[in-house]
């Protein structure tokens, strides 16, 4: 099964060597299943001048309550690119994995990394995959951002995506946000996002935008200064992905929280 | 009908190897050893985008000789295996002994069944901790695998190589000498009369397992940083390759999560995160 000369593409593969493997080909028992496992929240995403920053908070929910305070969402896709998801968070990883195997088998495989559009593409049509499943409750929406490597205009390298339940992807222009609390994280970065923001200023704005979500929205968790689990937060820029270490991050996080003191609406 | 002539299965084996052995021997040679910082890959190759050498996971590294469209199959095959394994477990247990013993498997399935075998013999390489712990298997046509002991040469001549490889190789080298090392064995064969030749460069594809690395640890060293090894000028840039050998830092044994992690562990602070 191995040897056929076959596809470049993992799922593609997968689809016919182990289709239990890939989330969309497992059959559902009919009903709602929305309740049934926990829920990961808000993403943000902001392009700036050197390329992409996203960020991510640490909060799952189930219903009324906190599934798990320090879960990760926001991931490295490859060298230069980032996935953050939201929505049933086991689907979401799965599907994040996935993705990741994705690109780095293209890669071998051809020899050559896929374009930026490329990728989203083939995340696009991976969540439509899923699209079954989404109706009964257990979506998964993925925001992806990256440092496109063929850009004709440097200021215009870092890129952002959005998906809905039934694919995509959808280019967004400077800045994005996904999951419950993007109502307000969007609404923070509508007011303060300008274009051509450093990496360091548009991190800052995102812990920000972080902040304001959590500050509306119960399913979102704001940075926890007693058990310091703050937000990651992770950038794309020509020198690949970089994760802010705990350190990095904590800095920023207080610093958002000090200035809350002041100013509560930030 | 035609007439069936009788033939032994002794000589059916026979003819077949001797019609793989020649194939093999027609084609350019490659050079696998262990060095201080990794596992290096030098073949001969005047095409600059049709691969001996390449990358099949995170510390596995694959190299051929013979006919191309032959052991790409084999290498799409192993990098469609170690992904699919990697993905069921984890990273970690992705294993070089695992993709030779799946080599040898479906090169002795085609030797036996099929009318003709696959004219290759191919190297599965990991890199370990430390030269020691490096693994190299040599898979022939015929399925054999056999572990070699830091060092192999394989394609045309490659006893001749071997001699030479095995004269001159230790595994505490540099990446510099072990360069040297490989071109030296290499260009010792083929010259007019039997002499030493000389190499070019761009006839040369040379790739690294960079033992310091965590995530995906498979370079190719291309272009100006590859001349300035041969010539041994000046060491390519310190961020690209690393010399100076050292256990792997940070957490060695946490797995990477995915090939985005490839890249960062030159940053501080990045192996606790």
């Amino acid at each position: 099964m191995f040897t056929n000369a076959g596809t470049s593409s993992f799922t593609t593969f997968l689809s016919r060597v182990a289709p239990e493997m890939l989330p969309g080909r497992r059959p559902l028992p009919p009903g709602m299943a929305a309740d049934l496992a926990p829920h990961a929240t808000t993403i943000v995403a902001i392009a700036a001048a050197e390329g992409v920053v996203m960020a991510g908070d640490r909060r799952a929910t189930m219903g009324n309550l906190i599934a798990q305070r320090d879960i990760e969402k926001v991931h490295p896709a490859d060298a230069y690119s980032l996935v953050g998801i939201a929505g049933t968070a086991g689907i979401g990883i799965e599907l994040m994995r996935l993705f990741q195997v994705e690109l780095e088998h293209y890669e071998k495989i051809e020899g050559a990394m896929l374009s930026l559009d490329g990728k989203a593409n083939r995340l696009a049509s991976m969540i439509r995959g899923n699209l079954g499943a989404a109706m009964q409750g257990l979506a998964v929406v993925p925001l992806f951002a990256g440092f496109d490597l063929a850009a004709a205009d440097p200021a215009r390298a870092g890129r952002i995506f959005s998906f809905d339940v039934t694919g995509g992807p959808y280019e967004e222009t400077g800045y994005d946000a996904i999951g419950s609390g993007s109502l307000f994280a969007k609404s923070a970065l509508k007011k303060r996002f300008r274009a051509g923001l450093s990496v360091e200023d548009a991190t800052r704005l995102a812990v920000e935008a972080l902040y304001d979500a959590a500050d509306d929205d119960t399913a979102t968790g704001g940075p926890d200064l007693t058990r310091r689990i703050y937000p990651v937060v992770m950038t794309a820029t020509a020198e690949g992905t970089y994760r802010l270490t705990d350190a990095e991050t904590a800095t920023i996080a207080e610093g958002v929280v000090a200035g809350r003191m002041e100013n509560p609406g930030g | 009908m035609a007439m069936q002539f009788y033939a032994s299965p002794e000589q059916i084996m026979r003819d077949r190897s001797e019609l793989a052995r020649k194939g093999i021997a027609r084609g350019r040679s490659a050079v696998v050893l262990s060095y201080s910082g990794g596992v290096l890959f030098v073949a001969e190759n005047l095409s600059s985008a049709l691969h001996k050498v390449s990358e099949i996971y995170d510390r596995i590294g694959f190299a051929a000789v013979g006919r191309y469209n032959e052991f790409e199959n084999l290498r799409r095959a192993g990098v469609r295996m170690a992904d699919l394994n990697g993905l069921s477990y984890d990273r970690r247990d992705v294993t070089g002994r695992a993709l030779a013993n799946a080599f040898a498997q479906t090169l002795g399935a085609i030797f036996t069944e099929q009318s003709k075998p696959f004219e290759v013999e191919i190297c599965v390489a990991e890199v370990g901790a430390t030269p020691a712990d490096d693994e190299l298997y040599r898979l022939t046509y015929d399925g054999s695998v056999n572990d070699e002991p830091g060092r192999m040469a394989m394609g045309g001549q490659a006893e001749a190589i071997t001699g030479v490889l095995k004269s001159n190789h230790r595994p505490d080298m540099s990446l510099g000498e072990a360069v040297k090392v490989a071109v030296q064995a290499l260009s010792s064969v083929g010259g007019e009369g039997g002499a030493a030749r000389t190499i070019a460069a761009n006839q040369l594809e040379v790739a690294v397992l960079d033992r310091q690395r965590v995530g995906r640890t498979f370079r190719r060293i291309t272009g100006a940083a590859l001349t300035a090894l041969l010539d041994g000028k000046a060491a390519p840039p310190a961020s690209d390759l690393p010399e100076t050998p050292s256990v792997p830092t940070g957490e060695a044994g946490k797995p990477t999560s995915s090939a985005g992690s490839a890249d960062l562990e030159d940053r501080p602070g990045q192996a606790d995160s």
